[in-house]
């Protein structure tokens, strides 16, 4: 029988979202909602335009939508290409890139790119491939080979010097070499040395950060920075004055919030980079508590699905690939938010889908994509 | 079904766990933190917010201006642009921003000094000012530089401004900008105020004070001439541009003090003392209006506003002539000859003597084994009291001063003032000495010096020996002589003027307390004074007057020597004795008294009787002398 336009047109749409998972989709339009909102009243007076963010958006849940097309073995094939292509870029960044702000991050080619960025989502292709190469047959010095993997982009990027994108990087790989089973009795010794370097440094801060104490290994800049978190009272109209003034904002949000549009912190320019990195000052000023609980609640929503499809993924290079897509959004979550509320240093970290930002919502859709592709080619390969 | 590797299942199953559990104390640690942010420090963050976007922008009062008894404007206030800096913008790179500002801005040395200045005194009391008076190019040119200066603006300040320059510097006084110690005065001044005075500055008016009177009557009526500033409460960006006024309190200006000094007489005066170093009080005895309150030599109080340069400041500070010092407020003197109508009508007063009773005055007086001369060789003869008064006949107040005592002298003496504070309407006045023996007992340590000696009783007399006054005291006492014993409290201000009704509100006290004195004695010296300006010392200074003075003229010595060894010109000058002089005029009902002192200038007849001969004439008869130039600015 002849179907009618109307279903026609209704069997195309369902096709269309066919296979993408429900519950994530409504996680990130929540998510989108809560950018779009906060962008409104954040990019009052600049000349942002509404139609930039629009078109951000759209383009992140393009990009989400053909990424959410590709089987996961193609990505798997592809790997090692974008890696190295990659890593290629990273070198031709160090060799002759432009210098901004006295780093060197950017290449033209034709189009000013950021090639950091792709190593976000290639670091993590890029050890799952490997790590499904080494399935079952794993030995001790694949955990070699994957942290030499790791290192290269790491140390190119964190040269340029662009220690925050590095961190995010080696996180991203990180995830994948302890989920695809580094042994615990490696990882322990590491994250005690952690707890107790980070007790140090906040019991010493004082010692450590006085002008004439050199760190090794770190630009004066970022030693700066870390001091400020420390304390930021330190430098209150220098480094500090962000840290200090998105507290305020925070603090004075209060458990309802200032109310949409109400934020004197934001209006009245207190509040830096207010549409992008610091853009969570914004709505937690506006939203107050009870903005910012439904807030982690919607990115621990999208965490959790995220690990649950991982979890349920066909092979190693899927549910690695996954899990490690999935904690790159926790990370930048965790570590924008922390440093907007004064508990991690000041690094150029956006909140996904919430900052505003071309690159970074293609990314992160590209993220999401490759969750959906994952859920929706699950069947696919198991049956 | 693809059957899976259990165990590398199992593994990761837990590995998401651990993580899926690693995820949750993240979050929970951001939560504690909102929490600790939003709940539990709200109230915190709240305020900082607030202040953070509320800035009280404050309004300056208008001062009061400061009149004289004819209208005569001597204190007032003009309007001029100063570029004024925010003090929280330039901490650290002062010279730098100043630099870049007088690339635009013609900015001199003594500014830049001045503002550095300015910057320490205060910390963190708003703007500062860096130039005053700027011209319509310099405003042109920082308007359209003023995105390179945040913090620093142009406004429009009101300045004081004591249009006659020197005239009258001691009594008026200068304001200047608040220093830490004025602003810790201010706080205590509304702590003490705050309850009963509903006119009471606020607390938070205070960053509106920019300047305080620092010295004469602009420190004494500080709180009537200042009024109460205002402030607009205004909404800020992070960049401090101002966005909307929330509030604003309006200012209220200052009163005007309205002076019972008339400012013509007191130029007149400054004018005849010339170089001469001196102090000079007029009063009217009846009200007990201070006249003219001249201390020479002068200052420019203009100089002191916006903070004096250090050369000048040097300049009046080392000067041997002392121009900063209030000498009719502050100097001590003895009185001299000029105490001997006094002396005459305590014994009077307590049956001493009588008018016509007489001694024979050899030249001199023995005391104990001690000679006291006599100024005259060979002496005076037969001498009553008028003569001892015309004559000034030291003989007569020797055995005078014998026979009274030191204490029925200091007790007969003291409602006239001498030695004791007038309570005159300005800060830091001298008390001087008036001896009695209860004062020696008090005043020394060793039991030897704290007995009193007869010999220290007979110079007493003369208004030597402990005896020292203040020019002020002299002319006091002068005025409670000849307003019959009333004693009226000598004031510079007479009443308080609103701005706006021009109503006057009389502050005066009346009446302080009484002398119970006769009048027929009163009339003995009176009489006596006059002959004094008729045929004795002063005879020469008021030959011609058109009305009848009486007056009294002193010699105070300064350097201790007897009489006959001292030589005028060939003493330093600085030790030379100094000319004294009392006068009241018209006699029969005096107007006005005065008491003056001409410092190192010899003898009182000749040096100090004609400047108050030209003082009297104007005053009363209106004459203006040739040799001083024309009142040029008078309304």
């Amino acid at each position: 029988m002849e179907k009618s336009p109307i279903k026609k047109i209704q069997s195309l749409f369902f096709s269309f979202f066919s296979g993408l998972d429900r519950q994530l989709g409504l996680i990130l339009l929540g998510l989108a909602a809560v950018g779009f909102f906060t962008f409104l009243s954040a990019s009052q007076n600049t000349p942002v335009q509404i139609a930039d963010e629009l078109r951000n958006l759209a383009l992140s849940f393009v990009v989400m939508w053909l990424v959410s097309r590709i089987p996961p073995k193609w990505l798997e094939i592809s790997a090692v290409w974008i890696y190295g292509l990659g890593v290629a870029l990273l070198v031709a960044v160090a060799a002759f890139g432009l210098i901004k702000k006295g780093a060197r991050r950017w290449l033209n080619i034709g189009i000013v790119i950021q090639p950091s960025e792709i190593m976000k989502i290639a670091m993590p292709l890029m050890l799952a491939w490997y790590f499904q190469k080494r399935e079952g047959i794993q030995r001790a010095w694949d955990y070699g080979v994957a942290g030499i993997i790791l290192a290269i982009p790491v140390f190119l990027i964190a040269r340029q010097p662009d220690l925050g994108t590095a961190l995010l990087v080696f996180a991203a790989g990180l995830y994948v070499i302890i989920l695809a089973g580094l042994p615990w009795k490696w990882i322990l010794p590491f994250v005690g040395v952690g707890v107790v370097g980070i007790l140090l440094i906040i019991i010493f801060g004082g010692t450590i950060c006085a002008h004439d104490v050199v760190w090794p290994f770190v630009h004066d800049y970022q030693k700066h920075r870390i001091c400020t978190l420390l304390d930021p009272s330190s430098d209150p109209l220098g480094k500090g004055f962000h840290t200090i003034q998105s507290m305020i904002a925070i603090g004075s949000g209060g458990f309802f919030g200032k109310g949409w549009f109400q934020g004197t912190q934001a209006h009245l320019e207190f509040i830096p980079e207010k549409h992008t990195d610091f853009v969570f000052a914004v709505f937690s000023e506006e939203f107050g508590l009870l903005g910012n609980l439904v807030l982690i609640a919607l990115f621990f929503a999208l965490i959790k699905r995220g690990l649950a499809i991982s979890a349920s993924a066909p092979n190693l290079f899927t549910r690695l690939l996954g899990a490690a897509v999935t904690l790159i959004f926790f990370t930048y979550a965790f570590v924008n938010i922390g440093m907007v509320s004064g508990l991690l240093p000041v690094v150029g970290v956006p909140l996904p889908f919430i900052s505003y930002g071309g690159t970074a919502l293609v990314t992160l859709g590209f993220g999401a994509g490759i969750l959906m592709s994952i859920h929706r080619h699950r069947r696919l390969v198991q049956s | 079904m693809v059957s899976f590797k259990k165990p590398n299942l199992d593994s990761f199953q837990e590995r998401i766990h651990i993580a899926t559990l690693f995820v949750t104390v993240c979050f929970l640690l951001l939560v504690t933190r909102l929490v600790w942010l939003q709940l539990i420090s709200h109230g915190k963050y709240a305020l900082l917010a607030e202040s953070n976007r509320i800035a009280l922008v404050p309004a300056p009062a208008n001062r009061g201006l400061i009149i004289d008894r004819n209208g005569i404007v001597i204190g007032r206030n003009y309007s001029a642009l100063t570029l004024d800096v925010n003090a929280e913008e330039v901490k650290g790179n002062v010279d730098q921003l100043i630099n870049e500002l007088s690339e635009i801005i013609d900015i001199s040395p003594r500014d830049r000094r001045n503002f550095k200045r300015s910057l320490e005194d205060s910390r963190n009391m708003g703007t500062i000012p860096l130039r005053s008076m700027l011209n319509e190019a310099e405003t042109a040119r920082f308007m359209a530089n003023r995105y390179r200066f945040p913090g620093v603006e142009i406004r429009a300040r009101n300045f004081r401004e004591y249009p006659y320059n020197e005239l009258a510097s001691h009594l008026v006084g200068y304001i200047g900008r608040v220093s830490q110690r004025d602003k810790e005065r201010m706080q205590a001044e509304i702590e003490n105020s705050k309850s009963d005075d509903p006119d009471a500055l606020q607390a938070s008016f205070l960053p509106g004070i920019q300047y305080v009177g620092k010295i004469g009557l602009e420190q004494s009526y500080e709180t009537v001439l200042r009024g109460v500033p205002g402030y607009d409460q205004v909404e800020i960006t992070a960049g401090g541009k101002p966005v909307r006024t929330l509030s604003s309190s309006p200012s209220v200006p200052g009163k005007n003090i309205v002076l019972s000094v008339d400012v013509k007489l007191q130029y007149l005066v400054e004018q005849l003392y010339g170089n001469f170093r001196g102090a000079f009080v007029a009063i009217e005895p009846e009200t007990g209006d201070v006249l003219a309150f001249v201390s020479k030599p002068n200052f420019n109080p203009n100089d002191f506003v916006e903070g004096i340069d250090s050369i000048t400041w040097k300049e009046l500070n080392d000067s041997p002539q002392k121009p900063l010092y209030n000498r009719p407020l502050k100097g001590i003197y003895p009185p001299g000859s000029t105490y001997k109508p006094f002396m005459a009508l305590a014994a009077l007063e307590n049956k001493k003597r009588t008018p016509s009773q007489t001694i024979s005055d050899p030249g001199y007086f023995d005391f104990g084994n001690h000679t006291f001369r006599d100024d005259k060789k060979g002496g005076h003869g037969i001498v009553d009291m008028q003569k001892s008064i015309v004559e000034s006949c030291d003989t007569y107040y020797y055995m005078l001063a014998r026979d009274m005592g030191v204490n029925m002298m200091h007790d007969f003496m003291k409602p006239f003032g001498f030695g004791q504070i007038t309570g005159i309407d300005l800060q830091g006045e001298a008390r001087g000495v008036l001896p009695s023996t209860e004062w020696k007992q008090n005043t020394f340590k060793k039991p030897e010096q704290q007995k009193w000696y007869e010999g220290e009783t007979i110079s007493l007399g003369i208004g030597q020996g402990y005896n020292s006054f203040t020019i002020l005291q002299l002319a006091h006492a002068m005025a409670n002589l000849t307003n019959n014993g009333v004693v009226m409290k000598p004031h510079l201000v007479k009443a308080i003027e609103d701005p706006f009704t021009r109503n006057r509100v009389l502050t005066t006290p009346k009446e302080s307390y009484r002398i119970d004195l006769s009048p027929e004695n009163i009339e003995v010296i009176k009489k006596a004074m006059v002959e004094v300006n008729r045929s004795g010392t002063s005879a020469a200074a008021f030959q011609g007057a058109g009305y009848v003075a009486g007056g009294k003229t002193g010699t105070a010595q300064v350097f201790s020597l007897n009489s006959k060894d001292y030589k005028h010109g060939a003493t330093a000058e600085f030790l030379r004795d100094h000319a004294l002089y009392i006068a009241f005029a018209p006699a029969d009902k005096p107007t006005i008294v005065i008491a003056m002192v001409v410092e190192n200038a010899g003898f009182g007849a000749q040096y100090a009787a004609p400047i108050a001969r030209k003082a009297l004439d104007y005053y009363i008869e209106g004459k203006w002398p040739k040799e001083v130039p024309e009142w040029k600015r008078a309304p």
